[in-house]
C-alpha cells in the first residue's frame, strides 16, 4: 500500500506557545517538535504499510518544518515532501488544505493518514477539506484501522463506543491518540533518515495561483481567554431548585 | 543555557529521542524500581531495541557505529531520568569493551550481537574481597585444564551479578604480577559458577550486586580474551572508557538534582517570597549550575579526544574525579535547598545524594584518580 501521512511541526508542544505581533503563533526561532498527535498517524502508516508498502510524509511550513519530516522518517518510512513558500505565510485552513491537496495530487496514494487535529493552532477541518479537494472519501476518528478486502476498515471513536466504518481506496483516514503507541526512533533510524529523499516544493511547483495561496481569513486581533469567574454556591433551601432552573434558563441551557 | 551546545546535528537528534523516551517511559517509573529494588530489565531491553546498547561499537557486530561522544551524551540523558538505568548501560558497555577491542573474531561474533541488541546483559568482574584499588593483587585463579581453564575463587561487588548473562572475569593465570592476569568470558548458568546473596546498599537499589562464586568452573579455551597475561591491560583499557561513562552518569545525576532544587526554590515561599529570591540560595544554585557545566565540558572534551584517536586517559580520570565530586556536592546542596523536605523520601533528592556517593568510589576511587593524574604529572 502506498500511504501519505500529513505531519506538522509545532512550536513547543509541552510549554506555552508564544504569539507574534501578527497575532499568529510564533513558528520560527522557537523550540518545536513533530506534533505528538501526528506520531499516531506515522505509527498507523508504518504498521499498515508493512514491509512492502511505501510511506511518504507531507508537511507545509517554513524551513524548520522539515524537521517534522526528518523526525517521522527516523521512525520509518521512505520519503518526504516539504511545501515551503513565503507566499504561504499566514495561510488559513483552506489555503493549507489546497497546498497539501496539490502536493498529494502529484502522486497516486492509496491512503492519506492524518491526526484528528493539530495540537497548536487548529480548526479540526483540514483533513476533511483535503479529502474533499482530492475527491476521495474520509473516514475520521479511527481508534483502530486495518486493510480489508482491498479497502480500509476502521473503528470510528464515538462518545459511547465506536462505529465500524469501511470504505474503498483511495481514502483519507484521521487517527486518534488511542489508535496505537508510537515507536521511538532508533539510532539506525535517525541516521538513515538523513539519507532518505525529501522534495521541497513551492507554490508554483504545485501549480497553485496567487489567489489559491491567499487566505480568505484575516486575524484582526487576539484576546486572552478571560479568567474563570468564581462560581455561585447555592445553599440547600426551599427555593434552590427554582433558582437552579432560573440560572439554567438565563444561561439558555434549557 | 543549551546543554547540548557543541553536539553535532546527529548527536542532538539521538539525545532528543532519548530525552523523550526518558520523559515518557523511564523517568516516571524510576522511583518505583528503586523502591522495589527491582532491576529495570524491560527498559534496558527497550533501550537495546532503540540501538542504544552498543552505540560506539562496530556495526559489523551489531553496534551503532557512532562516536563515543554520542554514547556519553546519551548516558548523561538517561542518568538524568533514571540513574540506575544509565549505570546499567555504562557497566554493560564496560563489560563488552574487552571482547570488542581485544577478542578473537569468533568471540566477537558469538557475544557482541546479543549484547548490542540488549538481549544479553553484561557484567565486569575485577574487584575481590581483598583487592579493590590494588586490583592487580587479585587472587581468583584460572588453571589450564582440558584445553580450557578451570576457574576457582570469588569476585566481590559485582554489578549485574545474577541478572547478567555475560561476565568478563579477570583471573590469575600466571605469576603474582599484573602480567599474570588474564581475561575470560564466563556465561551465567555454567557449572561451578554461582552467586552470593543480593547485597544491600546505600543506594543504586535498582542495580543488583552480588558476589561471583567459582568452584571449578570449566571455561572453554576460546573464551580467553586477547592473549594469556593480557588481562590487566584489558581491564584497565576498559576502565578508561568506563571512567568517562561514570563522569557522564555523574553529570546526568547532578543535572537532575539541580533541576529539582531549582524548581523547589521557585515554588517554596518563606518570609513572604519564593526562597530563590534569597541571595544565599541563588549563589548556591549558581555554583551548582557552574560546576555541572564544567563537569559536562570536561567529559565531553575527553570524549572528543578519544573520538579523534588522541590519548584521553588522563582526561578520563580528571572527568571522573571532577564530575563525581560535583555530583556529590550538587546533590548535597539540592537536599539543603529543599530544607526538611529534602530529607524526606517523598522528594527524590535524598536518593540522588545517596546515589552520588558511590560515584566517588567505583571504577577507581577518587583518591586513585588523583594518584593516576599525579603520577602522569610526575612522569612528564
Ligand atoms: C556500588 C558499587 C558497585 C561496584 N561495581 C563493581 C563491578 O561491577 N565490578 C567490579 O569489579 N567492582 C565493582 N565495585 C568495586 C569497586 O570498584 C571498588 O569498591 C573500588 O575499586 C574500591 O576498592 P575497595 O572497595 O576494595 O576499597 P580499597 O581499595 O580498600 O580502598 C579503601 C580506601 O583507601 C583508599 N586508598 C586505597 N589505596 C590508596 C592509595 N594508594 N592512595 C590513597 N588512597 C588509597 C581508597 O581511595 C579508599 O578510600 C563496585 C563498588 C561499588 C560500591
Amino acid at each position: 500500500m502506498k500511504i501519505a501521512v500529513l505531519v506538522k511541526y509545532i512550536p513547543n508542544p509541552e510549554g506555552t506557545p508564544e504569539m507574534g505581533s501578527d497575532f499568529r503563533l510564533k513558528r520560527e526561532g522557537v523550540e518545536a517538535a513533530l506534533d505528538p498527535g501526528d506520531e499516531h498517524g506515522v505509527e498507523a502508516a508504518l504498521q499498515l504499510a508493512g514491509a512492502d508498502g511505501e510511506v511518504t510524509y507531507v508537511t507545509m511550513g517554513p524551513e524548520p518544518a522539515a524537521a517534522a519530516i526528518r523526525r517521522a522518517l527516523s521512525m520509518g518510512g521512505h520519503k518526504g515532501v516539504h511545501v515551503k513558500d513565503d507566499a504561504l505565510k499566514g495561510a488559513d485552513a483552506l489555503v493549507t488544505a489546497k497546498a497539501l491537496a496539490a502536493a498529494l495530487k502529484r502522486d497516486q496514494y492509496d491512503l492519506v493518514i492524518t491526526g484528528v487535529e493539530s495540537t497548536d493552532g487548529y480548526t479540526g477541518t483540514l483533513p476533511m477539506t483535503v479529502a474533499e479537494l482530492l475527491g476521495i472519501p474520509s473516514a475520521t476518528f479511527a481508534r483502530k484501522l486495518e486493510a480489508k478486502d482491498g479497502g480500509i476498515s476502521i473503528e470510528r471513536q464515538t462518545a459511547g463506543g465506536y462505529d465500524s466504518v469501511e470504505c474503498s481506496l483511495p481514502a483519507l483516514v484521521t487517527v486518534t491518540a488511542g489508535a496505537n503507541e508510537p515507536r521511538y526512533p532508533t539510532l539506525k533510524g535517525i541516521m538513515a533518515a538523513k539519507q532518505k529523499p525529501m522534495d521541497t516544493l513551492s507554490v508554483s511547483d504545485l501549480g497553485l495561483s496567487a489567489e489559491d495561496a491567499t487566505p480568505t481569513q484575516e486575524v484582526m486581533g487576539i484576546e486572552p481567554v478571560p479568567a474563570k469567574e468564581a462560581g455561585e454556591i447555592l445553599e440547600a433551601g426551599d427555593d434552590t431548585a427554582a433558582r437552579v432552573v432560573e440560572f439554567l434558563r438565563s444561561a439558555k441551557v434549557i | 543555557m543549551d546543554r547540548d551546545f557543541g553536539l553535532s546535528e546527529d548527536q542532538r537528534e539521538v539525545v532528543l529521542a532519548v530525552r523523550e523516551f526518558m520523559a515518557e517511559r523511564a523517568g516516571p517509573v524510576a522511583a518505583g524500581f528503586e523502591e522495589r529494588h527491582e532491576f529495570p530489565r524491560d527498559l534496558f531491553r527497550e533501550l537495546g531495541g532503540m540501538g542504544l546498547a552498543g552505540i560506539p561499537y562496530d556495526e559489523a557486530y551489531g553496534g551503532g557505529g557512532q562516536t563515543f561522544l554520542t554514547y556519553l551524551a546519551v548516558l548523561e540523558e538517561v542518568a538524568r531520568g533514571f540513574f540506575s538505568l544509565a549505570l546499567a548501560l555504562s557497566v554493560h558497555h564496560l563489560s563488552a569493551f574487552g571482547v570488542h577491542a581485544f577478542g578473537s573474531e569468533e568471540l566477537k561474533r558469538r557475544y557482541l550481537p546479543r549484547l548490542f541488541a540488549g538481549e544479553w546483559l553484561g557484567a565486569y568482574a575485577l574487584s575481590e574481597a581483598s583487592s579493590g584499588s590494588d586490583a592487580a593483587s587479585l587472587r581468583c585463579k584460572a588453571e589450564r585444564s582440558d584445553g580450557g581453564w578451570l576457574l576457582t575463587g570469588s569476585k566481590r561487588f559485582i554489578t549485574h551479578a545474577g541478572q547478567a548473562e555475560f561476565y568478563l572475569v579477570m583471573a590469575r593465570t600466571g605469576d603474582g604480577s599484573p602480567k599474570g592476569i588474564s581475561a575470560l568470558v564466563v556465561e551465567k548458568g555454567w557449572d561451578g559458577f554461582d552467586f552470593g546473596k543480593l547485597e544491600s546498599k546505600m543506594g543504586w537499589s535498582a542495580s543488583p550486586m552480588r558476589e561471583l562464586l567459582f568452584e571449578g568452573c570449566q571455561v572453554p579455551g576460546e573464551n580467553l580474551v586477547g592473549a594469556e597475561g593480557q588481562g590487566f591491560t584489558i581491564a584497565l583499557a576498559g576502565l578508561d572508557c568506563g571512567r568517562l561513562g561514570i563522569a557522564a552518569c555523574s553529570v546526568g545525576l547532578a543535572q537532575a538534582a539541580f533541576e529539582a532544587a531549582l524548581g523547589f526554590a521557585k515554588e517554596r515561599q518563606q518570609f513572604g517570597k519564593a526562597i530563590i529570591e534569597f541571595e544565599g540560595l541563588q549563589f548556591m544554585l549558581a555554583d551548582m549550575a557552574t560546576q555541572i557545566e564544567a563537569a559536562r565540558r570536561l567529559y565531553r572534551d575527553a570524549g572528543r579526544v578519544r573520538d579523534a584517536g588522541g590519548d584521553y586517559s588522563t582526561g578520563a580520570s580528571m572527568a571522573k574525579l571532577f564530575a563525581s565530586d560535583t555530583a556529590m556536592r550538587v546533590t548535597t546542596d539540592a537536599v539543603q535547598i529543599h530544607g526538611g523536605y529534602g530529607y524526606m523520601q517523598e522528594y527524590p533528592v535524598e536518593r540522588f545524594m545517596r546515589e552520588a556517593k558511590a560515584l566517588q568510589i567505583v571504577e577507581g576511587t577518587n583518591q586513585i584518580q588523583r594518584m593516576v593524574i599525579g603520577r602522569r604529572l610526575a612522569e612528564a
